[in-house]
């Protein structure tokens, strides 16, 4: 049985101007559908990546799985013990008038605190004696140290972590994802790791989900999916990594924007901007099939 | 075109002189792009606001001398400086909204940039507005003439940005992060973009950037710096091939990389000194997995090291 589940998830946010501006310009309630009948399922034990660009519903996954959200459609099934969340900015999500003992103890202070807190200060890489001090007397890095012994302290078996390094220097990114990959064999945690870099993706995930405007488009192992990518959108995220080993190999340029979610295009969402995109593509939206959602690669044409 | 010499920024506090910058030193090359490289607190947005006099006070210049084609600019009148900023240097920062004025069309904006700069007049100067909004690739530029700055997308902004910069034919382009809040697929166009205005115009550019791929992609020089000072400069290739100094060879290992499999990444242990807080001796040492005696009492100036230069007492002659 699979730790998580999603079924057909879709999440809508009304954005809709006050009642008064409607009633006296006749316009109708906007929606904004946010995630659109997303499935997938997470092993114990793995870690998922979800990758996409900004507003493609990578980050209202991460809350609807955590429950900040409720879905509009579709149910989300949790079997594990207990799941915490990790946020990515390592500034906003610690109290800056509590110190780190009572930052890290407040989830589990019916547990008794005390000893626990040093234990997990110690397992993320801190010393026993941080616990004294205050957010601001610790980096970017260590801060994010802090979310992770506070996330830890519930024993959770899966941890959300919504780009958990987006906010890090490189040379402090590499310790948090090696400290990750090592707390991830120590405890046997399971991820659902959400980034809009594929590079970090490529490093940490055993599976990646590719969406795009709220759906999911490619769905693979890792390996697969940067060895062999299927769906024009996964091609051209993986052709925009800029390229450090100056092959000089050309890269294709990327072409245009992603659209206004309010104003989704018809068909399939990425054909504005998909080079092997024909009327179908324009008229009917793609089935998610055997990992994938394209017309061209179901027809074969790429 | 751009010559650096010794440059030293302090910032007086009340507890003390903080030195954010110290003997910096390098040069652009008309029609060259500089990289400049490092992470949060290495002084790389320091010296760009220290080139183009926007340092926050109590920020200051506090030795050395910045020359633009051979004229003292470090000296100069606040409102000379304020001629210069938008006629021979154009600056492109990380979040557009800073360079734009959100009452203005962004047409008005460009044109008012054109006739402040350049003997034109305001028919001459639309005709131009609308042809750098063309060539910076915004679709339809007759018609988005008219628009505000929030009617943009954050691509579409930063394109009207660098456009903004151009208007005046500048000699010197500063752009401090300027993909660095961007998509990963408008990130490429946007390079691409600076890319191809440097080689046609001849303009030497100063890219201020955290990200190694970026520059890899852009640049022809890079320096790489820590701690307020240049640690390594050299050709792109090399530092990137072949680094010298041991910061820039843990950061190129802790870079990820599109691999097939999981793996772990090179980590350099620590994090970069504050500024009131600057080891003795090299800024790296207390970080370096190869340091000796010397390293802990004696600060390295840049040395030659291959074809690059590094700031690394490994390179010194015995």
């Amino acid at each position: 049985m699979p730790l998580l589940s999603l079924e057909r998830v879709s999440r809508d946010f009304d954005v809709s101007r006050p009642w008064l501006n409607r009633m006296l310009e006749h316009e109708p309630r906007r929606v904004l559908r946010a995630v659109d009948g997303v499935s997938f399922e997470v092993e114990s034990g793995e870690t998922l990546a979800l990758v996409g660009e900004s507003g493609c519903g990578k980050s209202t996954v991460a809350r609807l799985i955590v429950g900040l959200y409720a879905p509009t459609e579709g149910r989300v099934v949790f079997h594990g013990r207990r799941l915490q969340m990790i946020f990515q900015d390592p500034y906003a999500s610690l109290n800056p008038r509590w110190r780190v003992r009572d930052i890290v103890g407040e989830p589990i202070r019916f547990l008794g605190t005390g000893a626990r807190v040093e234990e997990l200060l110690v397992q993320v890489g801190l010393s026993a004696d941080d616990g004294d001090k205050y957010p601001h007397e610790f980096s970017g890095g260590q801060r994010q140290r802090i979310s992770i012994a506070r996330a830890l302290g519930g024993e959770p078996d899966f941890l959300v972590c919504d780009e958990p390094t987006s906010a890090l220097d490189v040379s402090v990114q590499a310790q948090i994802l090696n400290l990750m990959s090592d707390l991830q064999s120590r405890l046997g945690l399971t991820y659902l790791f959400i980034s809009h870099n594929l590079a970090v993706v490529s490093q940490v995930a055993d599976r990646v989900g590719v969406m795009y405007l709220g759906r999911m488009v490619e769905l693979s192992p890792a390996g697969m999916l940067f060895s062999r990518p299927r769906h024009p959108y996964t091609r051209m995220l993986l052709d925009a990594v800029p390229d450090l080993g100056m092959s000089g190999k050309s890269r294709t340029p990327v072409r245009g924007e992603v659209p206004n979610p309010l104003a989704p295009p018809s068909g399939c969402p990425f054909h504005p901007r998909c080079p092997h995109a024909n009327d179908r593509c324009r008229r009917e939206l793609p089935e998610f099939i055997d990992g994938v959602a394209c017309h061209a690669v179901a027809e074969r044409r790429i | 075109m751009l010559d650096v010499r010794d440059l030293r920024v302090e910032f007086p506090m009340r507890r003390g002189t903080l030195t954010a910058l110290d003997g910096v030193s390098f040069s652009i090359a008309p029609g060259e792009v500089l990289g400049v490289v490092g992470e949060s607190g290495a002084g790389k947005s320091i010296t760009g606001l220290a080139i183009i006099g926007l340092l926050e006070p109590p920020g200051r210049i506090a030795g050395g001398e910045v020359r633009l084609e051979g004229e003292r600019i470090d000296n100069l009148p606040a409102d000379e400086l304020r001629k210069l900023r938008g006629r021979r240097i154009g600056v492109i920062f990380q979040d557009p909204l800073t360079s734009l004025n959100p009452l203005y069309t962004i047409g008005r904006q460009i044109e008012e940039t054109i006739v402040t700069h350049l003997p034109m007049g305001e028919t001459q100067a639309r005709e131009r507005a609308l042809a750098l909004l063309r060539e910076v690739g915004i679709p339809g530029a007759e018609a988005r003439y008219e628009h505000y700055p929030h009617q943009f997308s954050g691509g579409m902004r930063q394109r009207v940005v660098i456009a903004l910069a151009l208007a005046a034919e500048p000699r010197l382009l500063i752009a401090d992060e300027p993909t660095t809040a961007l998509d990963v697929s408008i990130q490429a166009q946007i390079i691409a973009l600076l890319k191809r205005l440097a080689a046609e115009r001849g303009a030497a550019v100063m890219l201020i950037t955290h990200d190694m791929g970026v520059i890899a992609e852009t640049a022809h020089r890079v320096a790489v710096m820590y701690a307020g000072r240049i640690v390594e400069l050299g050709s792109v290739r090399e530092v990137i091939h072949a680094p010298r100094h041991p910061y820039t060879v843990g950061l190129m290992g802790s870079i990820p990389r599109i691999a097939a499999r999981k793996g772990r990444l090179v980590q350099i242990d620590g994090a970069m000194p504050r500024l009131n807080a600057i080891p003795r001796g090299c800024a790296f040492n207390p970080r370096c997995p190869r340091r000796f005696a010397r390293c802990l009492v004696e600060r390295p100036d840049l040395l030659p090291a291959g074809t690059s230069f590094a700031a690394c007492w490994l390179h010194a002659a015995a």
